[in-house]
């Protein structure tokens, strides 16, 4: 009986979660997987258009003869790379009217004209012209002829679905010279990113935690920046930095601080003088880390927050006796508190750094040494248009990705034996 | 009382008071005010004497008579260095004097010998000044974004200091920026086209979620261990590593360019959160209340709609706003799928503006005002809920 019981269960359960499960396999799992496969692949951008074969149909009146015409199709490979083979023609015609002569591929046969038309190679192009009389000797009219439409069909190899693989995509990827200079900028835009969003969460979270007036405003106040849409951030962002008529610019212009324009978006380089010595500080790069870090330090504040008002005010008022002072109460007993809180958000926020791709985007495209690797995929399979090459880089993600996972539940494993 | 104590807290407190004036002139200077000089030499000598002086006089006279003199004071000084400006302008530094003055009134020379004392002021300050300075930073570039909309080509280009709003000239005029992005640029389609997108991909998300949470929640199965922790990891791949092949997918099936293909990769995107949300929530229900349903005679979707769902309303509402503001907002995907206008969603239209021939950024601006409000008027009315979804799906973002 119990065991008829767990039968109908496990049932339900499957039915419960099958679309659930169909549909993130198919969109989330299996592009991951087949990733794979293309980046194995040398596909182009303009080999994902399927090759069809085409025909335009032309009809022209014969001079004194209204009795005939003449019909032209264009035809033509739509595919600039790839061939195609079997291609068959079908065209109707009205009831009274039959073709004067035709050439072996074609038949006409109870109003249909159908056609073998071969293999076409690419960029193929041919005209089939043929003149067509009335039988009962009647005026043809061009309209109803134009009216039908020729139907054509081939078979086409599908890049995507052939046996024929090759490692160039990723020799590419790997002895390319700028690779060490993209996972450096990668790992910057991660790291300090990162460390900014947690250190400026803590700073937050440390003020809002105190009483006073307008604290509950103040809480929703600094979470903007999270919820709204980054189109609108970074363009603003963007109108705030831009060198001639931008607000920041203008403000320090206007107030002596700096002599001219600095293109914070567009300079690669800038060179800092610090008691003497020169640094070379990457100047583009460290502001989209700044929007980076204003626009996530919310989230971190919104979890040490939450960790903060849980922890017990006598432990305070216990140090309040012994005689510490603010620093050493922040570092012995607050810190202490909220570590595991941080440690958890470095390796959810380190791994979407990691991955962040609109920010970059949107600022500056990755122009100026802010090439990040998941830019790098855009620019790889759109800009260029090499797909396969996109993929490869893509995998290189992937499997960085699965080592700061695998580095993340071990983590998660450990906090979880601890408590 | 240490000499010591006395010095750094003066010098604490007037640096303070005159971070509080620097904003409040770059404020003034963003109305179109020319002001080129922050004074910061004679305001900060000025600021430490206005601190000692609150010190000698201690709690020997009537608190609020010595904060108003002192603000006064610090107003009159600053309106004597300063030449040609409003007399809002002086109201405004009285007003932020006044507010320092109020926070520092308690010092005397009994607090500056306590232990720790400068420490507790430099923290005391550093709260308020970054509480301000916070504010400051984030609600920035919204009020830009906001001012910019309500101006001209012209006008920007004449002062890009001046973020004034000029009220005189009608709401028509006001307003143009909006009429024409309305009007000009198909804002409307765009915004019904976020609108169902986006709501599409809260019901359907829900619909698929609310039962594959419940077994995961509640039954027995095969696999069941497994599911729930790779819900976890399957959510942490990025949207950047699945681009590729649905471009190619979905270029083959022609699925691109269309708001079904766009509905059914923002569902499968939300799923894994929405089910590791939903089911942590369920098995917090207590499960006499479904064995009575079973009494009863309930089937499981019975159980569903009679007794799970009104239960856990406030985490599907947490839920279905959380996932709202992740479809609303989304840009990738809508970037790589919809190239042709008609199909644009929001975010898609205003980088379309922006890449395209020279938009005036007034147009810009008004774009994503319109983007960004909804999103902000639905958080602060949603607060509650939507900051639980927040810091449950926090794995992405």
């Amino acid at each position: 009986m119990s065991s008829k019981l767990a039968k109908i269960e496990k049932r339900t359960a499957y039915f419960l979660i099958l679309p659930s499960v169909l549909l993130v396999f198919s969109i989330i799992l299996f592009p991951i997987f087949s990733n794979i496969w293309i980046s194995f692949k040398n596909v182009e951008l303009k080999d994902l258009r399927i090759p069809e074969p085409r025909a335009k149909k032309l009809v022209k009146s014969i001079n004194d003869n209204p009795n005939q015409i003449k019909v032209i199709y264009k035809l033509r490979n739509s595919s600039l790379t790839q061939e195609i083979t079997n291609v068959k023609f079908k065209d109707k015609y009205p009831d009274d009217i039959e073709p004067i002569s035709l050439n072996n591929k074609c038949l006409f046969k109870s109003n249909l004209l159908k056609c073998e038309l071969g293999n076409w190679p690419k960029k193929y192009r041919e005209n089939l012209e043929i003149v067509f009389q009335n039988i009962n000797n009647q005026e043809i009219s061009k309209k109803e002829i134009k009216s039908y439409k020729p139907k054509l069909s081939g078979k086409s190899q599908n890049i995507l679905l052939t046996y024929e693989f090759t490692l160039n995509n990723f020799k590419k990827v790997i002895k390319d010279k700028a690779f060490i200079d993209l996972l450096s900028t990668t790992f910057y835009y991660t790291f300090f990113g990162t460390i900014g969003a947690i250190f400026f969460g803590i700073l937050a979270a440390q003020m809002v935690n105190q009483k006073f007036f307008g604290r509950t405003f103040m809480r929703s106040v600094l979470l903007f920046p999270y919820v709204a849409p980054v189109v609108a951030l970074a363009y603003t962002w963007e109108l705030l930095l831009d060198p001639t008529s931008g607000t920041l610019n203008n403000l320090l212009i206007n107030y002596q601080i700096i002599d001219g324009p600095i293109n914070l978006l567009g300079q690669k380089y800038v060179t800092l003088n610090i008691l003497g010595f020169d640094f070379k500080l990457r100047l583009a790069l460290t502001t989209v880390i700044i929007f980076e870090i204003w626009r996530y330090f919310p989230l971190a504040f919104l979890f040490i927050l939450a960790r903060l008002q849980a922890v017990p005010k006598e432990l305070y008022e216990a140090a309040d006796v012994d005689g510490a002072n603010p620093i050493q109460k922040f570092l012995n007993i607050t810190l202490p508190q909220i570590l595991a809180v941080i440690s958890i958000l470095f390796m959810i926020r380190f791994i979407w750094n990691f991955n962040k791709f609109e920010d970059i985007f949107l600022l500056t495209g990755g122009a100026s040494g802010t090439r990040t690797l998941p830019i790098n995929v855009y620019q790889q399979g759109f800009s260029i248009g090499d797909i396969g090459m996109g993929s490869a880089v893509s995998i290189v993600i992937v499997v960085f990705l699965l080592i700061f996972m695998f580095i993340y539940f071990k983590l998660l494993g450990k906090r979880a034996d601890e408590n | 009382m240490k000499i010591k104590n006395i010095f750094t807290y003066c010098f604490i407190s007037s640096l303070f008071l005159f971070s509080l004036i620097c904003i409040w002139k770059i404020l003034v200077t963003l109305q179109g005010i020319e002001l080129t000089n922050f004074n910061f030499n004679k305001l900060f000598i000025f600021g430490i004497i206005l601190c000692a002086i609150n010190l000698l006089i201690g709690k020997k006279l009537n608190l609020n008579i010595k904060i108003i003199l002192l603000a006064l004071l610090f107003s009159i000084f600053d309106y004597f260095i300063s030449t040609n400006l409003p007399i809002w302008y002086s109201f405004g530094i009285f007003l932020i004097s006044l507010f320092f003055f109020n926070n520092i009134k308690d010092y005397d020379k009994n607090f500056l010998s306590k232990n720790h004392s400068s420490q507790k002021l430099f923290f005391n300050f550093l709260t308020l000044f970054g509480i301000t300075l916070f504010s400051f930073v984030i609600l920035f570039p919204f009020y830009m974004m906001l001012v910019t909309s309500f101006k001209t080509q012209a006008l920007l280009l004449l002062n890009p200091l001046d973020f004034s709003i000029n009220f005189a000239q009608g709401l028509p005029e006001l307003f143009k920026s909006y009429f024409i992005v309305f009007k000009d640029y198909n804002f409307g389609r765009y915004m019904l086209t976020s609108t169902i997108v986006s709501l599409g991909t809260v019901i359907i998300t829900l619909i698929f979620a609310i039962p594959a949470a419940y077994a995961v929640a509640r039954l027995n199965f095969f696999g069941k261990n497994f599911l729930s922790t790779s819900i976890l990891i399957i959510y942490l791949f990025p949207a950047i590593v699945l681009v590729i092949p649905l471009y190619t997918i979905f270029s083959q099936l022609g699925l691109r360019n269309s708001i079904e293909g766009l509905l059914i990769v923002y569902t499968a995107t939300t799923l894994p959160v929405a089910i590791y949300m939903l089911q942590g929530y369920f098995k917090s229900i207590p499960k006499e209340l479904e064995e009575a349903g079973i009494i009863d005679g309930q089937n499981w979707l019975g159980i569903i709609f009679k007794i799970i769902l009104p239960l856990s309303l406030p985490a599907i509402s947490s839920v279905a706003l959380y996932v709202f503001m992740i479809a609303w907002n989304e840009f990738l995907f809508s970037l790589m799928f919809l190239d042709r206008p008609n199909t644009f969603t929001l975010s898609r239209a205003i980088q379309f503006l922006n890449v395209g021939a020279e938009t005036p950024r007034q147009y810009l601006m008004a774009g994503s005002v319109v983007v960004t409000l909804p999103i902000l008027i639905i958080f602060v009315y949603f607060e509650k809920y939507l900051v639980s979804g927040l810091t449950a799906g926090s794995v992405k973002g």
